[in-house]
């Protein structure tokens, strides 16, 4: 008591001196009792911070309902889908893992961001439709109070896929299935081709499609970039962290056929932190195994693939990593403005990058000749003997280019049939592929995040029907084959 | 009623504000002082209370929605006047001008009103759109498109056009002889690059485009791909 009436004595004495002296003294007394209203406001206000004994806000939370591995695009991109159509704000809880947020093995920044509809199987013009309504609309869709709208940098250029007389045939028909389902493709004959490129060398090209609309390329990290910045803002907790490990209870019934059959459910996966031996257990409910060109990987965590050969228990999930170059080359004669993504005859592509003249491209390798996926070097041969003569022969202008950079990346490829595994696994019941796109999984994921959300919190696609993607097709060898990958 | 809202200022000027012309762009670029201040107060709130935001995120998204309503498809006016009507109607109805063949420019008064006489052109092809400064966008395009005798179309200082409506526009490319893009914010290179489908283009203007990052250039290479065509548009001597 007494030291408290000292205390306030020698207080009121000192504000009376502050008060007495020059401007300066009271000033500085001004800025204390300034700092000291804020600090009292800031304790009033609710999102202030704890401060704990450890501190563990690098760690993963302890329980989540939904864990998506890999933070690449598919997985950002079902994040916001389960966030967008949970019926309640904040009543899923979801946790993207990610072990490296540099993405610097990513498949999605190493991509060369190429949109089309021109496929063959209707479910993936469809992805692609719904996908590109999406980049038109990005910023309605991932529009966040406060940040700038989002550039997606997007080429509106168009896919010109050649066919040789061979594949002719197949062309017609693949491009009337676009056109059924609302693809702007139109198709020129070697003759129309010369005069609307007149930089292309027709000579072995019987027939042409051509993409007039929702066609192109753009900026994958912008997408990526606003997928995080948007998913973030809808309250998704991310952790860097490597998902080593699935503790999973089983349950044994019999089938009709009176076989034993084991159901597997994840309880709960352990995610190792960077750099240390340290991990997390977390508890969840459903997994989403979004982990790109490792997905295959991670399904061997949790046991799928295990079984004996023949079973649905020992049937893989047929995704591997392949590794695909790309070369940035320049060329002071090439082809101009009007440049549309080229796909050769021989597999080869292009596009322009930029406006001074520069191009990439590169070139799908046959199966006898894929390079070793064990690391990400460039083989510079692999341009000059695979790629560089058929660019040449198509355009003859690059004969004289130059090549100024390459970089390689995987695919998250699909061996079975080249399209995407979505959907729960019949054995393993919580864990929901989106996976094993080969090549055109960046365009997909729009769709594809809303088409996984879909089935896990309403048990069923509602907008595009994927049925053909189940996994169970891999153990009925049913092949869904897409025929244009490029 | 837009301008208590102005006033609140309740969400980050974004591309989606549903201003007319170049005003409320201008104001993106150089907020004024006092507004900056009480946006930092609304934004500082919203960092605190997760009611301030969802109202924040709620404006934002009502933004979006003006521009979606005031796009939205023609479709019963163009199943009972056809597609003409329906065309120009949507112009008009966005404070556009529109030009039948052989008839004189109508155009909405000051107010945004006009006179339903044009109703009688149904078989009239319209020649010429004025678009300048609409809150027209990708769908809005769409009543456009039927038009097939569309000769000239201004979209000068649209807020909302950009390189994905460049693409769209291609089912014009057999009629359209004058295009001008002059001040659309959003339209870059790219999108240019999709004006090849226009080999009848006689006069294209694409000054004044702030999201292009080359001028320069860009023009040089637009006269490369558009040789019969006059392309008005920086000058870099
Ligand atoms: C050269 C090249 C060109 C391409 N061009 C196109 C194109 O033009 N158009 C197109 O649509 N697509 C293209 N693609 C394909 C596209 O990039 C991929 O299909 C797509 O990015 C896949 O996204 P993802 O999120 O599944 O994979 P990723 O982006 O690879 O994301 C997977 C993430 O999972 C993480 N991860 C893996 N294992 C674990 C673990 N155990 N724990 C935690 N995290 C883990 C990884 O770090 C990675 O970040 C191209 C790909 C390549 C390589």
């Amino acid at each position: 008591m007494l030291r408290k009436a000292l205390q306030l004595s020698s207080c009121r004495r000192l504000s009376a001196r502050g008060l007495s002296t020059r401007r300066g003294g009271s000033t500085l007394d001004w800025g204390g009792k300034v700092s000291e209203i804020k600090k009292k406001i800031r304790s009033v206000l609710p999102g202030g911070t704890w401060d704990l004994p450890y501190d563990t806000s690098h760690l993963p939370p302890e329980h989540a309902d939904v864990v998506i591995v890999g933070g690449g695009v598919i997985g950002l991109s079902v994040a916001y889908w389960l966030k967008r159509l949970e019926t309640q704000r904040g009543a899923i809880r979801v946790l993207v893992v990610e072990r490296d947020h540099t993405y610097r093995q990513a498949s999605t920044g190493l991509s060369v961001g190429g949109i089309r509809q021109q496929f063959s199987c209707p479910e993936n013009i469809r992805l692609s439709l719904f996908s590109a309504s999406f980049l038109r609309n990005i910023n309605d869709y991932l529009a966040v109070v406060d940040d700038p709208p989002l550039d997606l940098q997007f080429n509106p250029s168009g896919y010109l896929l050649l066919a040789s007389e061979k594949g002719a045939a197949v062309m017609e028909s693949n491009v009337k299935v676009q056109r059924q389902e609302g693809a702007k493709v139109c198709l020129l004959s070697p003759e129309q081709l010369r005069s609307k490129f007149p930089w292309i060398n027709t000579e072995g090209v019987a027939l042409a499609s051509y993409g007039l609309e929702n066609e192109g390329w753009f900026d994958p990290w912008c997408l990526l970039q606003g997928l995080r910045r948007k998913v973030q803002s809808m309250g998704v907790l991310f952790c860097q962290g490597e998902v080593t490990r699935f503790i999973s209870s089983s349950a044994h019934m019999e089938n009709a056929s009176g076989e034993e059959v084991t159901l597997k459910r994840i309880r709960e996966v352990h995610v190792k932190m960077d750099h240390s031996l340290e991990y997390q257990p977390v508890e969840c409910a459903v997994v989403i195994n979004a982990a790109g060109a490792w997905s295959g990987q991670i399904a061997e965590l949790a046991g799928i693939g295990n079984g004996p050969p023949g079973t649905l228990q020992g049937t893989k999930l047929p995704v591997e990593l392949r590794k695909r170059y790309v070369y940035l080359w320049h060329c002071p004669q090439g082809p101009g403005l009007e440049t549309p993504l080229v796909a050769d005859t021989s597999g080869a592509y292009f596009r322009r990058e930029g406006l001074g003249n520069s191009y990439l491209g590169g070139c799908s390798p046959t199966e006898e000749e894929e390079p070793d996926p064990g690391n990400l070097e460039v083989d510079h041969d692999f341009f000059q003997e695979k790629v560089w003569p058929h660019l040449a022969q198509r355009v003859p202008a690059f004969e004289t280019l130059k090549v100024r950079s390459a970089w390689a990346g995987y695919y998250d490829y699909n061996t079975f049939d080249q399209n995407g595994v979505v959907g729960p696994h019949p054995l393993v019941v919580n864990m929901y592929f989106a996976t094993g796109f080969s090549g055109h999984g960046l365009q997909q994921a729009p769709a594809v995040g809303r088409a996984v959300a879909e089935i896990v919190l309403e048990g069923s696609f509602q907008t595009i029907n994927l049925s053909p993607f189940l996994f169970s097709r891999f153990y009925f060898g049913e092949k869904f084959q897409e025929a244009t990958i490029i | 009623m837009a301008a208590p809202r102005a006033s609140l200022c309740l969400v980050a000027p974004v591309w989606n504000r549903g201003t007319r012309g170049v005003r409320g762009l201008n104001r993106m670029v150089a907020p004024q002082g006092n507004q900056r201040k009480r946006r930092t107060l609304v934004q500082f709130l919203a960092d605190h209370f997760y009611d301030v935001q969802a109202l924040r995120e709620y404006f934002l998204h009502k933004q979006a929605l003006k521009v979606h309503q005031e796009n939205r498809s023609v479709n019963s006016i163009k199943n009972r006047y056809g597609p003409y009507i329906a065309g120009a109607f949507s112009v008009l109805n966005q404070g556009g001008a529109v030009k039948f063949q052989g008839q004189e420019w109508i155009r909405p008064n000051g107010r945004g009103h006009f006179s339903l006489d044009f109703l009688k052109f149904q078989a009239v092809p319209v020649e010429a759109v004025d678009a300048s400064g609409c809150t027209l966008n990708y769908s809005g395009l769409d009543n456009l498109l039927p038009l097939k005798e569309l000769q000239s179309l201004w979209l000068q200082r649209c807020p909302h056009v950009d390189d994905w409506c460049l693409s769209h526009l291609h089912p014009l490319a057999d009629s359209l002889q004058e295009l001008s893009l002059a001040g659309c914010p959003r339209i870059s290179e790219r999108g240019l690059a999709c004006l090849h489908h226009f080999q009848k283009l006689r006069k294209l203007d694409i000054s004044d485009l702030p999201s292009v990052s080359n001028p320069g250039l860009t023009r040089i290479l637009v006269e490369e791909m558009l040789p019969n065509c006059e392309v008005l548009g920086a000058d870099w001597a």
